[in-house]
């Protein structure tokens, strides 16, 4: 805010300069054959307009800095709750290491007491290229770099869904690489991650087609990529699979999760998020049924 | 030291064949300019097609026109077209052009090199274009870079970017950059050792002082580049691991190579566009320059500390507070020596008799446009401001401000200025008046207007975007000021071409103006001047004009 009002201010005064001096001295029909007297400098104007200039840049720099050591530079609470990102072409991977669980795109957080905070502190990596976490309205934006682990922390006070997307150019679908953080009361939080900490369910009594889309899916390559806990599919190149049906998106963010949209999207990815690098698999019709009848049930 | 035109009398019905032999073996500094200003042009409107085809692309929300493959190379070549293809060779041809004659030489110091230069940057730009039919060698149709002008590693990488349409983008960048900095040399070398009598370094205009700092910055600033482009083809062939992050390798590496050159090719870029504003705005305030030395100690110290300031790119690849505070500081530092420019042309325009000639209505723009692109560039130099504003199109309006707004602004100035003295012909004023309000609308409509979506959040290099994010109606005005610099430029170009054919005699010195260009004919003989000039003053065509009140008396 400071540094608006200061370069706003600077805008007008200078702007207003200019346009004055523009109109003041421009070339009127009564001196047209006569040049004006010649200045070639002034030590003491010229003094000014660089001694103020650096004042202002002095005051600013304080300013900004001081935000800098306020962001950066302040010590982790204990109370702070740990998660670890790690950025995919093109999703997000979570993990919450004291907490046992593992999830993809939808990343949910307590909010925060002001009096009892629990700041998220996000520590994050890349597994391919370059890419960057921002949610605009919970902070800054930090890159995300393979070989390289950043640090950033967040402490949302209001409960909702805060929308965001990769900022660093990732790749094809650098564009659907969107982020979606669902900031929770400390209960519905809790709530929440006891449901994930469950294992998948695994037998689905008077459902005959999600059984049988278990079976489909346990005998495809689907398990080279996924990981469904419990099961024989620990694969960790696509998104954890385990609670699926739990989240309101698929595909990191773009696609709503209706059985419908999930059909389509395991049909053939790329007529959905073209560049994304999950390959069709070739499924005939009933194949597709059944995997999305066992998909809508891993709640 | 009157103008003496011995130029021959142009055969008349010469062969073509013989034109073409007699461009192609040139040595001669302007027709070199020339070619290097025309190849940019060309690529301009290249450059200029992809912005739009990106603009259609954005203007509504969930749009189909291109696919996401088609846009990421788009904006790739876009941006590389823009600065490696049209923005350092226009610089360049218009330097190559000017300073032998401003200091009073007869070529410069390295005809041949300058020759070389020339063809190589050339055939870079060929090279680039030429992925679009041979990148992914015989077994796919050929595909452009698509990493993104910033070439972050590890995207460029093998696995992440197979086939070759990195390797034609890292070799045309490689080759781009051999010309560049042979071409530096060239003016530097110029410079130092070319001057005629009497024109010592503090009587040089300012035009050719500028010129001089912007080519010893492409000595730093382009060499890492270059060599950080042979690394990353060691890399992908030979099996090095600088920037290969699956081997141990540092993304962030490039990113300093990239950025160390990055940051200084802004300042190789908008040098010139200062040298510009510095002639035209004291001959049509028909002033002097309001102080000279100050505007050349602000150039030098700009140069200076534009080599310190590139990681103010990398404020979100998690430095530390150290690192961030130094970057703060370092760049907010620039913002003294670029205000003070700004102060010395108010000042010159401050009392004097303003003639409201196209060139000059452009030198109105430029400052007006650079004032608010600087002021925008200190809001983002605060380190937490860029963490929100980073990457998103308040960024991208913010360059473009700089490289439309205050560059390529200054630029078309220049063209109107010194047009009667390349061909001897005026260019159109009505037309030249068109160019300036439709291209100016244009402008503000576009870049004003793309501040925004980026404030609400909307990052650049995304082919397409959900409605809900309320960025939709914002992208349409961008697209349609895209429209009238479209046909600003036509204007332009039409200008260009008929003037040459129709325009009115110029005459040696058709603006009254002081620097040594003007004293030999329109067009320039190509020896340029048939007696070694001799000077006692920075205004050596006001001394001969005033001879009761010679400049000499005042430095």
């Amino acid at each position: 805010m400071l540094v608006l009002s200061v370069t706003l201010t600077i805008f007008l005064i200078v702007a207003g300069l200019m346009l004055y001096a523009m109109i003041r001295y421009r070339q009127r029909p009564e001196d047209a054959d006569r040049e004006p007297a010649q200045i070639y400098g002034s030590d003491q104007i010229e003094l000014s307009w660089t001694v103020i200039p650096i004042l202002i840049v002095v005051m600013l720099f304080l300013s900004t800095t001081r935000v800098i050591l306020g962001t950066q530079a302040i010590p982790k609470p204990d109370s702070a709750m740990d998660v670890t990102v790690i950025g995919h072409q093109f999703w997000w991977e979570y993990r919450y290491p004291k907490l046992g669980v593992v999830t993809a795109n939808e990343l949910h957080i307590p909010i925060s007491d002001p009096a009892k905070p629990t700041p998220t502190y996000l520590s994050m990596s890349s597994a391919d290229t370059d890419h960057s976490f921002w949610v605009p309205r919970l902070a800054g934006k930090t890159d995300v770099i393979p070989n390289r682990v950043n640090t950033m922390w967040i402490d949302p006070a209001q409960a909702g869904l805060y929308l965001g997307q990769c900022a660093q150019y990732c790749g094809t679908q650098h564009a659907k690489m969107l982020l979606r953080v669902y900031a929770q009361s400390p209960e519905d939080f809790a709530a929440w991650i006891s449901q994930q900490k469950k294992p998948a369910q695994q037998a689905f009594p008077g459902n005959p087609a999600a059984t049988e889309g278990q079976t489909v899916f346990m005998h495809n390559a689907c398990i080279n990529c996924h990981a469904v806990s419990g099961t024989a599919a620990t694969g960790r190149f696509g998104p954890d699979l385990t609670h699926l049906a739990s989240r309101d998106t698929i595909a990191s963010g773009p696609i709503e999760n209706t059985p419908e949209n999930l059909r389509k999207w395991v049909d053939n990815p790329n007529t959905m998020k073209p560049g994304s690098l999950m390959p069709a698999m070739h499924l005939n019709d009933h194949d597709l049924d059944v995997i999305t009848a066992y998909l809508t049930q891993l709640h | 030291m009157e103008a003496i035109d011995v130029t021959p009398a142009q055969q008349q019905g010469r062969p073509p064949l013989n034109v073409i032999y007699e461009w192609v073996t040139t040595v001669d500094h302007k027709k070199i300019g020339l070619m290097y200003i025309t190849y940019a042009l060309i690529f301009l409107v290249i450059g200029g097609i992809e912005a739009s085809l990106i603009r259609i692309q954005l203007a509504i929300p969930n749009n189909h026109f291109v696919s996401p493959q088609v846009f990421n190379q788009l904006f790739t070549m876009h941006g590389t077209t823009m600065v490696f293809f049209m923005g350092m060779p226009i610089l360049f041809g218009v330097g190559n052009y000017l300073v032998p004659l401003m200091i009073g030489a007869r070529d410069m110091a390295f005809p041949r090199l300058n020759a070389f230069s020339f063809w190589i940057s050339a055939f870079a730009g060929l090279l680039l274009y030429f992925s679009y039919f041979g990148a992914s060698g015989l077994y796919a149709a050929g595909s452009a870079p698509d990493v993104g002008w910033f070439a972050y590693a590890p995207l460029t990488a093998r696995v992440f970017s197979p086939g070759h349409s990195t390797d034609y983008w890292t070799l045309s960048i490689f080759l781009s950059g051999v010309g560049s900095i042979g071409t530096a040399l060239n003016i530097v070398t110029t410079i130092l050792c070319m001057r005629c009598k009497g024109m010592k370094m503090s009587r040089m205009p300012l035009l050719v002082w500028l010129y001089l700092v912007m080519s010893g910055l492409v000595f730093v600033a382009v060499s890492p580049l270059t060599a950080a482009q042979i690394m990353l083809t060691l890399d992908r062939y030979l099996g090095a691991h600088f920037f290969d992050t699956q081997a141990g390798g540092s993304a962030v590496l490039w990113m300093h190579f990239f950025w160390i050159f990055g940051h200084p090719e802004v300042y190789i870029l908008v040098l010139p566009a200062f040298a510009f504003v510095n002639e035209i705005v004291p001959v049509f305030s028909r002033k002097a320059m309001f102080g000279y030395p100050a505007m050349v100690a602000a150039s030098v110290a700009i140069g200076f500390i534009s080599l310190s300031v590139w990681a103010h790119h990398m404020f979100t690849i998690g430095m530390g507070p150290a690192g961030n505070t130094f970057f703060v500081f370092s760049t907010m530092v620039i913002s003294v020596p670029t205000g003070i420019k700004i102060f010395n042309w108010l000042a010159t325009i401050w009392g004097g008799k303003v003639i409201y000639a196209v060139p000059m209505m452009f030198c109105v723009g430029f400052l007006f446009q650079f004032l608010i692109a600087g002021l925008t560039g200190i809001m983002l130099s605060a380190a937490p401001f860029n963490w929100q504003l980073s990457a998103t199109y308040f960024v991208v309006a913010h360059f473009h401000y700089v490289l439309v707004g205050a560059i390529v602004t200054a630029l078309f100035g220049a063209f109107y200025y010194w047009y009667p003295k390349v061909t001897g012909r005026m260019m159109s004023e009505t037309l030249g008046k068109w160019h300036f309000w439709l291209f100016i609308i244009g402008f503000h409509l576009t870049f004003d207007f793309m501040h925004v979506p980026g404030m609400l959040g909307m990052p650049r290099r995304i082919y397409t975007y959900e409605a809900s994010r309320g960025w939709e109606g914002w992208n349409i005005i961008v697209g349609i000021g895209a429209i009238f610099q479209a046909a600003g430029i036509l204007c332009f170009v039409y200008n260009l071409v008929s003037s040459y054919f129709h325009g009115k005699e110029a005459g040696h010195d058709p603006w009254d103006a002081w620097t040594l260009e003007w004293a030999t004919s329109s067009p320039p003989p190509s020896y340029n001047f048939a007696v070694e000039p001799t000077v006692n003053s920075r205004r050596p065509l006001w001394d001969l004009k005033h001879p009761e009140d010679p400049d000499a008396d005042y430095e």
